[in-house]
């Protein structure tokens, strides 16, 4: 396997009568030019598969990724996670009576609160979601039923948003802000964390929403219209909130930074999931100091405040705590999948190299004497 | 210019005949015109036309304008040899024959200008009335390509009702309660309405895998071919200045597929040069060191003829010792050269002193007399009762007493000559079976060495001709010539009483000796065909020609060999005998290869012994061409199809497929008229595919574009017809069915050398250009053939099929994950099926969509960033699996490159880095800032790229993908590796075994590979006689010199003599042509049927330069089959000047063609230091 370069002189060395010397009388040759292009034999390099190439390659491979995928699997386990459901289809689960006496025009909330324990302690940051299953966020028509311009700011889409939208489009022949099917199903429970120290006293723990999207959506994907004017009323002023809204948009935050458009649980919930089934970051719970794990083990409340029915098409709302790694949260796969690869590489090799060994016969005629 | 029937025109010598006309007259005496008609019907010999005597004295233009006759003829038709029609003209008839005319594309020679009048214009001509329509011709690839698109289009449709089920069941059980977040569309008010919209949507959607840049790309693909065959220097023709032309783009990767070449013979194979080659006088052979191929130092200079101030410069000779017998006067050598300067129908012309030229109605008629000119005997002219000779510059006049003139069945020619002192001579040249027989029993020890020395020429594939003389006492003349005269005169059975009377004449002859012709064939015929035969390429040779001609022609190109079995000849003139002929020939081959299936055991111990004796190349050649039935369109195919050491019991049907070549198939034109017969065309097909070679002579352009049709029609074959005149064009682009592959050469001979000496002139000389103009590549050399098939058809037919798999795999795994993300999961239970629907070559695209879309599926679903966020969004999922897909298939696309240059390196890189330029590109906030809406991937490139896990999963997910592929590569190219396969390995380790002993083997190789081609010409001593009187020659032309009538007024002492008696000559030559009909295949006595069978060593040979050794015993026909199958390559190892084992096993034989065209392919655009030269290539390499 090396390059080589072409010998001229095997060519008859002729060089076209053109740039021939004492050119004057001689007819203009039509002999094509001595170029390694044109005479296809540009230098080059010939891979070809032999057992010297082959079989190394399966070993490295197999070597490369058995130990990554074990590292991969120790990093994984080593993340702790914790999941509960909070639906409440079952009769015995505390946010049953809210979930069967839904309706969209109630106003006053309907609260319910899930109790469960840690059995361990979740050190360094927590990270809080919210899963829902059985949710098409990728569905073609939710996926493309919003209005990035409008979200970025513009003004004249915000009063006429574009007809992707329908039928989130207007609402009272009033443009809706934001507009379309993906926002209009924001999520919107609300959902808080208290730890129950062994005295039975709640402590609520602090929640932070701030830093849960992109850099690039909160900075520069969505932007509120009207800039830096802070007063978002006015600026909102004859549009109209979603259908399924309870307030409006200048309304999600009191903090102008988190407000309107660039509210994060909005940018969250406008980053469509490509499965039915996902999890979206909700909050993060810092830690305070490195003395006491971020979240000790022992009992825990969830408030939940209720608005989200998913009952029509039979989701389901879990709540997940997790921390992270390096390599991101939990994703036992990756790992799996690693070692899985390197091993049948591995074998490949090993089973390879024995039929090489044992019928390959190319290496017996290829060294005929001369 | 605008001809017109009706019009009279003037012809000039040399000038080709514009239309069909009828002969005015001409300015030779009596109305006489010669022709060549080499471009209508192949035939190289000159003829000749008369005109009415009444309109021969129209001469001048005034007289001319006031002819006013009328011509009713027969309809236009394609009967080149026939026409009949009436003049009527001051109230008198006048009946109109062929003899009359002359055809569109005939020559003008020996006569300074004629007058005709039209009677047939533009595509009434015979000429075009021969020729066909063209067509557009698509490749075996496109119609494949077309099938594919249209399965692809169907499968398409498919997936729209499969997606738009899904799309329905899940609206229905799952949308439908989903209302409350993603109402449907007003106007989609239910499931099915729905679903059929998602037809649409997804036919939309999912119509990039129907291919439809394919078609532009294959078609750049082609157009590069097409230039890289332009632009190749080795099928440039430095004597004519001409470059290979690719006159079409289509049909490039069809070269590759060639199994049939027909072949046209004069100017194609031949030169249609005849020289003087050798000669044996008396016992001493002359001349032996000649050798086109080779022998190069053995050679020498040319022989110096300055003496001889008459001497023709064109002529070479380069055996001193005859002219030094010549010049110490030797009497048998001076006999010699004055039968060969006084026994031929040569015409003298003296234009100035000393500056003759001969006009000779055959070429190699021609070559004896200018042969006995330069060594003195020099023919200087003759009036119908003398010949004057210029013996070593001292004139001396013979008297012409009579000639007894050439017909087929004599086979000979005598002149009776009295010379200066009185004495009557006979000189006798002929054929040698016929000659011996009427030698004086005192000949015999001569005899015996004479046919030693004809054997030895004829296995040269040199045309040979025995030289006798007798001598004659003044009263056998007499009564001779009394006997003469009485069945000259005689009416009746006038032909029969001469021939007795000839017969008696030519007795107890002495005899002189014997010469050797060459018949020139181009240069690297032999070796061409030689190479086209080991790669399994069958050659037809459909030729104008005589049979003898042809036939001698096949084995001086090494088509026939006298190690065949036997060759069949096919010249009844019946249907029923046609019939038997086949039938008989087919039960000969059956019959041999039952015999065969029996002696199985006995024949591969004889194989072995073969193989060490190395009885040269022509058995080589058989043994690979008898290989299989069609050759290599489908390799893989084929191989299963090899004979094996122990075939099972075959059918009659294929057991004539698989008998085992060296046969080969004579047939003459009047066979073929009825071999191509519906009712038996079959049978003739059976009969022809079976035989290693087929020569068709005397055919008519009509027939050989009938047997290109017949071959393409039942054969299912690619076939390529290559010719240089007119003749062929019907053949290069016949009607219905035009050949596949369309070749012309740029004929031009002398003239096109002459012709390309000014400037500005076409490619070809005035011969070739109808062929060139009706072809799809042209070339002036047939030995760029092998180039042409072996190098470019096969390069471009790997490409193109490489670059279809890849194209659809590409198709198919792109349409099925880029789109496939938006919906995925709706459609889950849709695309864990689809490996089931997965077909043929796509279910290497559908697995990596497969692998592309669940790896990231499964990494990314529960995965979270490191900063917490989860990477489940789908403009993350989207940017991972669309660069694993590029990865992938750019990881795939290096594996299947084979040969890595720097354009590749630009390619495969560059399409990585445009990949990620423009991803950044397109998620770029600038972008996004301009338009929101278009560019909503705003970011996530940046922030999909920053995270390892992602990386980790394009990695999995590419191993994934490719490793599969990787081992099944490998276990492939391990277990079964094809030749060219093994011929890189062992290049690469020659190389790498090279590299610390120094770079000596460069020049070496080349070496080497001269071997290979030198080694080819000189092989193949014939065993058998087949030696032949093979003018091309006419009868008559003795009466014609006798009569004077075709001597000038000017140099006729009697021109009154010439008047007298002037009616006879051609009606006798009129009658006679009556008699036998147009052609005249003649007795097959001399012909090669009397080869002795050779044994039926058809499974194996040693190729190799005589002087080796055979080696490698090692070679045994039961080792693996490519071991041997290899040695060619490994053979021309560096520094090895003269490596042996050239053996090609009969398992190999496939192999072979593989790796014959596989060596081609790779040597010549290889850069590799020691490439395995093919023949052509060596010696272009000097």
């Amino acid at each position: 396997m090396m390059a080589s370069s072409y010998n001229a002189k095997e060519e008859d060395g002729h060089h076209s009568g053109a740039s021939g010397p004492g050119g004057g009388a001689a007819v203009k040759s039509k002999k094509p030019d001595n170029t390694a292009f044109k005479q296809q034999r540009l230098p080059a390099w010939q891979p070809i598969l032999t057992a010297g190439t082959v079989l190394p390659a399966f070993f490295v491979i197999g070597l490369i990724f058995i130990p990554i995928g074990i590292g991969l699997f120790v990093t994984s386990n080593n993340i702790k996670e914790f999941e509960i459901d909070y639906t409440g289809t079952d009769m015995s689960s505390p946010c049953f009576n809210c979930s069967q006496n839904f309706s969209w025009n109630s106003t006053t909330p309907c609260k319910c609160s899930v109790s469960f324990s840690l059995d361990q302690p979740f050190e360094s940051n927590v990270f809080m979601y919210y899963g829902l299953s059985n949710f098409y966020q990728n569905h073609r028509r939710y996926v493309k039923s919003r209005d990035d311009s409008q979200l970025n700011g513009d003004k004249t889409s915000l009063r006429n948003p574009s007809k992707e939208c329908e039928p989130y489009r207007t609402s009272d022949k009033k443009a809706i802000a934001p507009c379309g099917a993906i926002a209009n199903s924001l999520f919107n429970d609300t959902l808080d964390l208290f730890y129950i120290d062994p005295n039975g006293n709640r402590t609520r723990i602090e929640l932070m929403k701030k830093g849960i999207a992109w850099w690039t959506d909160k900075h520069v994907k969505f932007r509120n219209p009207g800039g830096n004017n802070l007063n978002l009323t006015a600026v909102f002023q004859d549009t109209s909130k979603p259908v399924n809204w309870r307030k409006p948009v200048y309304e999600l935050d009191t903090d102008q930074e988190n407000n309107g458009f660039i509210n994060e649980d909005f940018i969250v919930w406008m980053r469509t999931a490509a499965l039915p089934t996902f999890r979206k970051l909700y909050r993060i719970i810092q830690r305070k100091n490195s003395m006491t794990p971020t979240l000790p083990r022992g009992n825990y409340t969830l408030e939940v405040t209720y608005n989200y029915p998913v009952r029509s098409f039979e989701g389901r709302k879990r709540m997940i705590l997790s921390t992270i790694s390096w390599m991101g949260g939990k994703n036992p796969f990756l790992g799996i999948a690693y070692i899985t690869v390197g091993s049948v590489c591995f074998f490949l090799g090993v089973v390879l190299l024995i039929i090489h060994q044992k019928y390959g016969n190319r290496n017996n005629s290829a060294d005929i004497p001369n | 210019m605008n001809v017109r029937v009706g019009d009279i025109i003037k012809l000039e010598n040399n000038q080709f005949v514009a239309a069909d006309l009828l002969l005015l007259s001409s300015s030779e005496p009596h109305g006489l015109c010669y022709i060549e008609t080499a471009e209508l019907d192949g035939e190289t010999n000159m003829k000749v036309r008369q005109s009415l005597s009444v309109t021969s004295e129209l001469v001048d233009p005034y007289n001319l304008a006031q002819f006013d006759g009328e011509v009713i003829c027969e309809p236009p038709n394609n009967k080149l040899d026939r026409f009949c029609g009436t003049l009527y003209w001051r109230e008198s008839k006048y009946g109109l024959s062929n003899q009359n005319m002359l055809l569109r594309g005939c020559v003008l020679r020996n006569t300074e200008s004629c007058y005709g009048l039209v009677i047939f214009a533009g595509p009434d001509t015979k000429l075009m009335q021969n020729s066909g329509r063209t067509k557009f011709k698509r490749t075996s690839i496109d119609r494949l390509m077309n099938t594919l698109v249209l399965w692809i289009f169907g499968f398409l449709v498919c997936m729209g009702v499969i997606l738009a089920i899904g799309n329905a069941v899940w609206e229905k059980e799952v949308g439908s309660l989903f209302q409350s977040y993603l109402p449907w569309d007003p106007p989609v008010d239910n499931f099915l309405f729905s679903a059929f919209l998602a037809f649409w949507s997804y036919v939309i959607i999912l119509n990039t895998v129907v291919p439809i840049s394919l078609y532009v790309s294959v078609e750049v693909i082609r157009l590069g071919h097409s230039y890289f065959i332009n632009w190749d220097r080795r099928m440039f023709c430095q004597r004519r200045n001409t470059p290979a032309e690719a006159r079409t783009t289509t049909l490039n990767e069809e070269l590759g597929q060639v199994e049939y070449i027909f072949s046209d013979k004069t100017g194609t194979l031949t030169q249609n040069i005849m020289t003087f080659n050798k000669c044996s006088i008396n016992g001493h052979a002359y001349g032996e060191v000649i050798d086109t191929l080779g022998a190069q130092s053995k050679r020498g200079q040319p022989l110096d003829f300055s003496f001889n101030p008459l001497a023709d410069s064109d002529f070479c000779f380069y055996d001193q010792t005859l002219l030094d017998s010549v010049k110490l006067g030797e009497p048998p050598v001076h006999e010699f050269f004055r039968l060969l300067s006084l026994c031929h129908t040569v015409m003298s012309e003296e234009k100035s002193e000393g500056e003759l030229v001969y006009k000779a109605q055959s070429p190699d008629e021609g070559a004896l007399v200018t042969a006995a000119r330069n060594f003195g005997f020099v023919f200087r002219s003759r009036t119908p009762s003398t010949v004057t000779v210029q013996e070593l510059g001292r004139p001396v006049t013979y008297t012409l007493l009579a000639i007894l003139d050439f017909n087929n069945i004599r086979k000979r020619m005598s002149v009776i000559v009295r010379n200066p002192e009185g004495k009557i001579r006979l000189y006798c040249k002929g054929a040698d079976t016929l000659l011996f027989e009427r030698l004086h029993p005192c000949n015999q020890d001569l005899m015996n060495v004479t046919s030693d020395h004809l054997n030895e020429y004829a296995g040269d594939g040199l045309r040979t001709l025995a030289l006798a003389y007798r001598d004659l006492s003044e009263q056998q003349w007499e009564d001779w010539a009394e006997r003469h005269r009485g069945a000259e005169r005689a009416t009746d059975c006038r032909e029969d009483r001469l021939a007795a009377v000839y017969e008696d004449i030519e007795q107890d002859m002495m005899l002189l000796g014997a010469t050797a012709i060459e018949d020139k064939l181009q240069e690297g015929v032999p070796e061409t065909i030689a190479i086209l035969s080991l790669a399994n390429i069958k050659i037809w040779v459909l030729t104008g020609d005589k049979q003898e001609t042809a036939v001698n022609i096949g084995y001086s190109c090494k088509m026939l060999t006298d190690d065949m079995s036997e060759v069949f000849l096919i010249n009844g003139h019946t249907v029923q005998s046609v019939r038997e002929d086949l039938r008989k020939a087919r039960e000969r081959m059956m019959e041999s290869a039952r015999s065969r299936d029996g002696g199985k055991e006995e024949e591969m111990e004889g194989w072995a012994e073969g193989c060490s004796l190395g009885n040269g190349f022509g058995s080589g050649a058989g043994g690979v061409g008898g290989g299989g039935g069609a050759g290599g369109a489908d390799w893989q195919q084929q191989e299963n199809k090899q004979p094996d050491p122990t075939p099972p019991p075959l059918p009659p049907s294929t057991l004539l497929d698989s008998i085992s070549g060296e046969y080969a198939l004579v047939i003459s034109g009047h066979s073929l008229a009825h071999a191509l017969e519906a009712d038996m065309e079959q049978e003739f097909l059976d009969t022809a595919c079976a035989c290693k070679a087929v020569i068709c002579c005397r055919v008519t352009p009509l027939q050989k574009a009938l047997v290109v049709e017949l071959v393409k029609k039942h054969k299912k074959a690619v076939t390529l017809a290559i010719g240089d005149g007119a003749n062929d064009v019907s053949m290069i682009k016949s009607e219905r069915h035009p050949a596949h592959v369309r070749l012309g050469i740029g004929e031009g001979g002398t003239e096109g050398a002459g012709i390309s000496a000014h400037i500005g002139v076409g490619i070809s000389g005035q011969e070739g250009i109808q062929a060139v103009l009706a072809s799809d590549y042209s070339f002036s050399q047939f030995r760029f053939l092998q180039r042409l098939l072996l190098v470019h058809g096969r390069w471009s037919y790997l490409r193109m099929c490489r670059f279809l798999c890849y194209f659809f795999y590409k198709n198919f795994a792109f349409t099925m994950t880029v789109y496939d993300q938006y919906f995925i999961t709706l459609y889950n239970i849709v695309y864990t099926s689809l490996p089931v629907l997965a077909m043929g070559i796509f279910d290497q695209g559908i697995y990596t969509s497969v692998v592309l879309f669940f790896v990231p599926y499964g990494v990314l679903s529960q995965a979270a960033r490191n900063d917490g966020i989860p990477l489940a969004d789908y403009q993350t999922f989207a940017v991972t699996v669309a660069t694993s897909l590029v990865i992938v298939v750019s990881v795939q696309i290096s594996l299947d490159t084979g040969y890595w240059t720097a354009i590749n390196h630009f390619f495969v890189w560059g399409s990585l880095g445009a990949y990620f330029t423009i991803l950044f590109t397109m998620h770029s906030n600038i972008l996004f800032s301009i338009f929101p809406n278009q560019f909503c991937f705003a970011g996530s490139a940046q922030n999909t790229l920053g995270q390892p896990v992602v990386w980790l999963t394009i990695a999995l997910a590419t191993v994934v993908c490719i490793v599969p592929v990787l081992a099944f590569r490998f276990l492939k190219l391990d277990l079964k590796p094809q030749l060219s396969d093994t011929v890189r390995y062992t290049q690469l380790v020659r190389q790498k075994k090279r590299k610390p002993g120094g770079r000596g083997g460069r020049g070496a190789s080349g070496g080497a590979g001269g071997l290979g081609g030198g080694a080819l010409g000189r092989l193949g001593r014939a065993g058998s006689r087949r030696s032949g009187y093979a003018f091309a020659h006419q009868e008559g032309f003795g009466e014609l010199i006798t009569s004077g009538k075709n001597m000038r007024l000017s140099s006729l002492a009697l021109a009154t003599f010439a008047s007298r008696h002037s009616s006879s000559w051609i009606d006798t030559l009129r009658k006679k042509k009556q008699q036998q009909g147009p052609g005249q295949p003649s007795g097959g006595e001399s012909s090669p049927a009397s080869i002795p069978t050779a044994p039926l060593s058809t499974s194996s040979s040693l190729l190799g330069p005589q002087d080796v050794p055979a080696e490698e015993p090692a070679h045994t026909p039961l080792g693996p089959a490519y071991s041997s199958a290899v040695t060619p390559t490994l053979a021309r190892s560096p520094g090895a000047d003269s490596t042996g084992g050239w053996a090609i096993s009969l398992g190999a034989v496939q192999e072979a063609l593989f790796g014959w065209r596989g060596v081609g392919a790779r040597v010549s655009g290889a850069s590799s230091p020691g490439p395995p030269p093919i023949a052509e290539e060596s010696s272009l390499a000097e």
